[in-house]
């Protein structure tokens, strides 16, 4: 069997695991033994791939297998590997891992939350591991509609509204989706859905030109592109923990993605003539979000907006159209991913504790709980990009590789998107004042407790995570900007 | 001449033993009706499992590899009715006409077969008739309730007028081309003025029958008041054997007229889509608000039609199978609920999940698949439907439908989240529906789940067709 169907297995035996499970202790043997074994898995995938890259393989996509499903359709189960790939695999795979211990006490119906929850999680390890569209695109879906259920049924506040437009607008990207994988489809000659195969062949110039915006907003709806980012905030801040974490962390990277290897690798010259318009609205989404995030007073919808600004930023590297630019995508999904999940688990940690997210109603949790409130400094410096951490590798990557690009439309969306920046900042250190220092008022808050074992464990393996990112770029770096070069030889060619 | 017509001839035997079944099961032994015809069933449809191409009646007849292949779908179908249609029987007031109700059931298949293989517009309307007349009684079952009564006498007069509407356009073919047979028709059809009146006439008959807009208005209230076994068999046997026959005529005879079809066809499927949809947010009594789906869902069928070719007739018998498991277990589920609760509006589910966990499942599973919601195999044939109709271009109107799914899915959702998220002080208690029930319900379940996963039964449709 190929080591990347194992992705998908595991989380199918999880399910089948977590339907017969009777009792608490073994729903959590479950979901433990699991996603250890998938980020073990992911980890002796990057290994396995580095090695093989060494060894001097050349070929676009390692590992690669392929089964006929839909004949009449050219539909195949193909999968594949490229350094892009595999590390969000890897993204994915710690994710996964530390939202089950985020999610450790939560009630009720615990067994059918994490079936949802590792449903979700098939569907993200099947898209990263596709090479065929159509199969992309199933697993694409796949991961969508369980957040329906987790977040109407374990979220809070407006969960019922929140849950209803993000499924609803995210429906509505894949509706956008499917019509332009059909166009690629019958474009490229109606003889192969697979994304390596199609990129051999030129899709007709007035095909490019429909379809390119059709699946570029498609993904881009996930990715959180203005004016389609309105779900996020509200998703975000309904969700429950875990759920926050791999959807900020994990899900909205499947946009980014989905825009680089399906709109712009097999469309490139429907890129150069869209690419500008999109341009304006990705500046926009990061400019725009970040000052949204400024006024905001519930911990998560800062966060969500921050997210809103920080996707943006990937879409923004994307369009950019230089390999530097477009490694540091790549980086800055992996970095985000890791700093989101952190925050999110931290809000939710403290909001199951206070009750309440209002940073006017917080002060001085420093002194309360001092562990999640260093947890909360860590995060909040990775996210406003201080060296040693993974966001200012991929900033200056992807501020870098964007002034790279000469041309003067460009550079002058470079600069509007480099006051990002220092708006995160801004944001970033205001809530650190208000909410850890200062003395606290409140005299039931003084009660509260620090963090519990598991609670500690996910912060300890996300700050590893993204210090390691940090510290030691080099290896990732090399890995995404490799396999990022095909990607965008083919947007520079035509 | 007679193993051509098999099905038919075996059909027609399970009538009879059903007559006499009657007969013989009178109370307190009823409960063996049930049985007795599921086992007929099984038996016909194991009989006729392998697909032929057979012509009878000096052409009359001709049945081809895929309608053999849809005859045994809709069996299958019948079967899953007469499954979960048991308990609704056991009733004080209609247990005596339970043998009735298996026999008039038969009858219709039988009418729907002779549509599905006619070679002649004669045989056509024939079977058509015999498929529609009884299907008022079926709908008037509940003759208590005097929605029953109504939804009876709506659907007796809407069916007339469409059958005078559709009888007119066949005279009107007759009367440009001189003959009623498929085989010498294509040649003489052209497309000249009377010849487009004549398919406008002839379709505006088929369209009452598929309920598609603007011919829709009697499904409805139709549906609210037939018995839940009914309405489910009128909106998958019924409207698929329709689907299906409309789908063949137009393969067969109408191959000049493209163009003139394919811009009506247009029409009625945004329509058809986008009004159904549209109605069915608001509505809040379930059955009428799987009316509403159902148009809705024709009007995705159609989308086949308006592909064409053999591509499109084995999406659109893909299409109806994936739909028939999916429909038949919300019907199920919503005949068994107002079994023990009375009740069939969307407040009786709330908080469906907390007491009736698997009746709420596989009812949630259901209508993902209605929904398109992968893995379940809605998906797969939604998408061999748009990919049909966007092969040949009419990717405005797969783009229409495909921003549909969207509204859909909301109101599929509204159920969703009454059984799951909506709080409910008195839910429905907990309770045991009938071994047949649960059979029904776990083989649509099977369906909806292997069905899109195992490519193997879109491979067989794409051969055959």
């Amino acid at each position: 069997m190929n080591i990347l169907s194992i992705f998908v297995l595991i989380p199918l035996l999880m399910m089948l695991g977590l339907w017969i499970s009777r009792n608490l202790n073994q729903i959590r043997t479950v979901m433990v033994t699991g996603s250890t074994m998938l980020l073990a898995l992911s980890i002796y995938l990057a290994a396995a791939y580095i090695s093989m890259r060494n060894a001097g393989a050349d070929a676009e996509m390692l590992f690669t297998d392929s089964i006929s499903w839909y004949a009449p359709l050219d539909i195949c189960y193909s999968v594949g590997v490229d350094g892009i790939s595999v590390v969000m695999l890897l993204l994915s795979s710690i994710i996964v891992f530390t939202g089950t211990f985020a999610s450790w006490k939560l009630q009720p119906l615990t067994k059918e939350y994490f079936l949802w929850y590792t449903l979700l999680s098939l569907g993200v390890f099947g898209f990263f591991i596709s090479n065929d569209m159509f199969t992309m695109f199933m697993f694409y879906e796949v991961a969508l509609i369980p957040m329906y259920l987790l977040i109407g049924v374990w979220g809070s506040g407006k969960k019922e509204y929140a849950a209803m437009k993000l499924t609803l607008m995210l429906m509505g990207g894949s509706a956008f989706l499917l019509i332009g994988i059909l166009g690629i489809y019958y474009g490229a000659g109606a003889e192969t859905m697979n994304i390596l195969e199609i990129a051999q062949k030129h899709i007709p110039l007035e095909i490019q030109k429909i379809f390119f915006p059709v699946v570029f907003l498609g993904f881009g709806v996930l990715g959180a592109l203005f004016p389609f980012h309105t779900w996020s905030p509200d998703g975000h801040a309904s969700a429950p923990t875990a759920v926050s974490m791999l959807h900020a962390g994990v899900l909205m990277k499947l946009g980014g993605y989905g825009c680089f290897r399906i709109a712009m690798y097999l469309m490139p010259e429907g890129a150069q003539i869209w690419g500008d318009l999109f341009l304006i609205l990705t500046t926009i989404s990061v400019v725009y979000g970040a000052l949204s995030a400024v006024v905001q007073t519930d911990l998560k919808y800062i966060n969500a907006y921050s997210s809103v600004s920080h996707c943006g930023l990937v879409l923004f590297a994307l369009l950019m159209m230089t390999k530097v630019s477009a490694t540091g995508a790549i980086l800055q999904m992996l970095s985000h991913g890791l700093m989101t999940a952190m925050f999110f688990a931290l809000i939710g940690m403290i909001y199951c504790r206070t009750h309440t997210r209002d940073i006017r109603e917080l002060r001085g949790l420093m002194k309360i709980m001092p562990f999640l409130a260093v947890g909360y400094i860590i995060a909040g410096l990775a996210n406003l990009g201080l060296p040693g951490f993974s966001g200012f590798v991929a900033e200056m990557t992807v501020f870098t590789g964007s002034f790279q690009n000469a041309d003067l439309f460009h550079r002058i969306c470079t600069i509007i998107a480099t006051t990002s920046i220092v708006v995160t900042a801004v944001y970033i250190l205001r809530v650190v004042g208000k909410i850890l220092y200062g003395t606290c008022t409140n005299e039931e808050h003084l009660k509260l407790t620090d963090a519990t074992w598991e609670e500690r464990f996910t912060i300890i393996c996300l700050v590893i995570a993204i210090a390691g990112l940090g510290l030691a770029p080099y290896w990732v770096n090399d890995l995404i900007s490799n396999s990022v070069e095909p990607i965008i030889s083919q947007l520079a060619v035509k | 001449m007679l193993i051509a017509i098999q099905a038919e001839i075996t059909l027609t035997a399970a009538l009879v033993l059903m007559l006499v079944a009657d007969l013989i099961f009178k109370e307190p032994n009823h409960k063996y009706l049930q049985a007795s015809a599921v086992i007929l069933m099984l038996i016909h449809t194991a009989l006729n499992i392998v697909p032929t191409d057979t012509e009878a009646f000096g052409g009359m007849y001709h049945s081809s590899m895929i309608s053999s292949v849809m005859k045994t779908i809709l069996s299958t179908g019948t079967l899953l009715v007469f499954m979960q249609a048991g308990q609704w029987l056991e009733r004080e007031d209609t247990r005596h006409k339970a043998g009735e109700f298996y026999i008039i059931t038969l009858s219709t298949l039988l009418g729907m077969y002779f549509m599905m293989s006619a070679g002649s517009f004669i045989l056509f309307y024939v079977g058509l008739e015999l498929a529609s007349i009884p299907m008022a009684c079926l709908v008037t079952m509940d003759k208590k309730r005097h929605e029953s009564a109504e939804a009876g006498a709506k659907f007796i007069l809407n069916s007339m007028f469409s059958s005078g509407l559709m009888l007119y356009g066949m005279s009107l073919i007759y009367g440009t081309c001189g003959t009623t047979y498929f085989e010498d028709i294509t040649a003489a059809l052209t497309g000249t003025p009377l010849q487009i009146m004549a398919t406008v006439f002839f379709f505006a008959g088929l369209g009452f029958k598929l309920s598609l807009v603007p011919f829709h208005m009697w499904t409805p209230d139709t549906y609210q008041g037939a018995p839940a076994p009914v309405s489910g068999y009128l909106s998958v046997i019924s409207k698929g054997a329709a689907a299906f026959t409309l789908m063949s005529i137009i393969l067969k005879i109408f191959g000049n007229m493209t163009a003139q079809w394919n811009l009506l066809l247009s029409i009625v499927i945004v329509a058809t889509i986008t009004v159904a949809n549209l109605f069915a947010i608001k509505q809040t009594n379930l059955k009428r608000f799987m009316a509403y789906s159902s148009i809705s869902q024709a009007g995705y069928i159609m989308l086949a039609v308006l592909g064409g070719g053999a591509m499109g007739m084995s999406s659109l018998v893909y299409y109806i199978t994936v739909y028939i498991a999916a429909n038949l277990a919300i019907f199920a589920v919503i005949g068994t609920v107002e079994q023990y609760s009375g009740r069939v509006d969307r407040d009786a589910y709330n908080g469906l999940y907390k007491t009736n966990p698997k009746l709420a499942l596989v009812m949630t599973l259901a209508l993902f698949s209605l929904a398109g919601i992968p893995p379940f195999a809605g998906f797969f044939s939604k998408f061999f439907v748009f990919a049909s109709a966007f092969r040949e271009g009419h990717w405005i109107v797969v783009f229409i439908a495909l921003i549909n799914t969207i509204i859909s899915l909301y109101y599929y959702l509204l159920i969703v989240k009454a059984m799951y998220i909506t709080p409910n002080d008195s839910p429905v208690s907990t309770f045991r529906s009938p071994a047949f029930t649960r059979a029904c319900l776990l083989v649509c379940l099977a369906g909806i789940i292997l069905l899109g996963l195992c490519s193997g039964v879109y491979q067989l449709f794409t051969d055959l067709a």
